[in-house]
């Protein structure tokens, strides 16, 4: 193949920024669509309807499968390519640059936590919500009540009513804020779309986006959790 | 003052290398890294032994040939300078100092802690230059330059290829050097004309060495003797990738 896009690192790092830039979109949109729940189970199961085995949520999901799977399927050939690039005799002492964070050498390890977040969060609704549908069904059997495809604010109510879901999506989105944190700025600065005076305004709205990520998705968890099991106003 | 130097030696390209252990005595606070390797050296002429091979030319911090990655930063200790820059009182009396070559695959050890930086030239040659005639010395007004273009020139332009950026990346990646040879360029007119050129065929050469990719860390403007942004970087992302989407 002789597209720059393969063939040249800086093509392949384009390519990590534009399917990142889609993703980060998603994202941005699944969060607003989740915060619909904590006001409105009704409303966030209308959503849940239009997103079902619809033709255009079908495309959807596809195109974004597309975008997991170029995005981490790139992600590691870089990363095979860097460390075959950094050569096999290593320091024998490495030190902490100035300025440099922790999220920006870490940005596969942070990526793989992601995406077996991304799988374990895909059996908890995908595969009771639209893979039903897709299969011909209309409920599936969740723990011991049978919950139908398009009630998500009931997958929500029961996956968040244990303790250790809720810690193993915070521990999720703490990865994702990580992630975040370099890759928002870093797919301005790899498109060449950055310069000295932009940097920190880059950097802080990395940090922004990645923070009301983080906030926006662990919201709908931890009020989830305290519904179910605390007896307050919120029960 | 008195240090412990763990340095790594290694006989040839192809020997097997490890670390060796010294002793320095009384040595001057103002004395420069470079020279202290020189009283080491030496002590171990005098002593029958091999000297310790390192590279070094001006020792002004200007001609790119000294490196060393010095308890585990290239050029060691202290912000935006070389190893020839750096005095021994940086260091701590009594401290040791583990003294190692450039890593990375495209600087292969030549010995103990010289490294091959040959790679870096081949990347100039594949387009870091501008194709005029140059035979006399044009007027210095004849094309008027934007005193903010030409300060951005001359930023990149003060990289003196000592391959630090890429020894301290994590990925390997001469992104750094590449870049302030395409910027310096690239923000005057006479390069200008070359830009698309230079940028597409710098990156090849770059790729075809085996340098890594750059995936942003900073860690290159961190360690930098020159302290050359990563906006440079940028630029140079901007020029590839408008070159390749033209062609």
């Amino acid at each position: 193949m002789n597209c720059f896009l393969y063939n040249s690192s800086v093509g392949k790092k384009l390519v990590m920024s534009i399917s990142g830039c889609a993703l980060v979109l998603f994202i941005i949109f699944h969060m607003s669509m989740n915060i619909a729940a904590i006001f409105s189970a009704e409303a966030y199961n209308t959503i849940c309807e239009l997103l079902g085995a619809n033709w255009y949520a079908l495309v959807g999901t596809a195109g974004l499968a597309a975008l997991v799977v170029v995005h981490f399927a790139y992600a590691l050939l870089l990363t095979v390519n860097n460390y075959r690039a950094r050569g096999k005799q290593r320091y024998a002492v490495t030190a902490k640059e100035p300025g440099v964070s922790w999220a920006s050498k870490n940005m596969l390890v942070l990526g793989v936590i992601v995406v077996v977040g991304l799988l374990l969060h895909l059996s908890h609704f995908w595969a009771k919500m639209q893979l039903v549908e897709i299969l011909g069904g209309h409920e599936s059997l969740v723990g011991d009540q049978m919950i139908a495809a398009t009630d998500g604010a009931a997958l929500i109510q029961y996956t968040f009513s244990k303790w250790y879901n809720v810690v193993l999506y915070l521990v999720w989105f703490a990865a994702l804020w990580f992630h975040l944190s370099h890759g928002v700025w870093s797919m301005f600065q790899t498109a060449g779309w950055a310069n000295d005076t932009w940097y920190p305004r880059l950097k802080c709205v990395a940090n922004i986006v990645a923070t009301l990520i983080f906030l926006g998705f662990a919201a709908v968890v931890v009020v989830f959790f305290l519904k179910a099991n605390c007896c307050c106003a919120l029960c | 003052m008195n240090f412990t130097l763990k340095i790594w030696r290694q006989k040839d390209a192809k020997s097997k290398g490890a670390f060796e252990t010294y002793k320095v005595k009384d040595i001057s606070a103002d004395t420069s890294f470079l020279e202290m390797l020189d009283i080491l050296n030496n002590d171990l002429v005098h002593e029958g032994k091999e000297p310790v091979a390192f590279d070094h030319d001006c020792r002004e911090g200007i001609c790119g040939m000294c490196s060393l990655h010095i308890d585990g930063l290239a050029h060691g200790p202290g912000q935006a300078a070389t190893t020839c820059q750096i005095y021994m009182r940086k260091f701590q009396d009594g401290a040791t100092i583990t003294i190692e070559p450039w890593r990375s695959a495209a600087f292969p050890v030549i010995k103990d802690l010289v490294v091959n930086r040959g790679a870096y030239d081949q990347i100039l040659q594949a387009g870091g230059y501008v194709s005029v005639r140059t035979n006399s010395v044009p007027d210095a007004n004849a094309i008027p330059i934007a005193k903010a273009d030409a300060d951005e020139s001359m930023d990149a332009a003060a990289c003196i290829g000592c391959g630090a950026c890429a020894a301290t990346c994590k990925n390997g990646s001469a992104m750094l050097f590449v870049a302030a040879r395409v910027s310096s360029l690239a923000k005057l007119p006479q390069g200008r004309v070359e830009g698309a050129r230079r940028a597409k065929a710098m990156v090849a050469k770059m790729d075809e060495l085996g340098f890594g990719n750059c995936t942003n860390t900073g860690a290159c403007q961190a360690e930098c003797p020159k302290g050359i942004s990563i906006a440079h970087i940028a630029r140079l992302n901007r020029e590839f990738l408008a070159a390749k989407i033209q062609d």
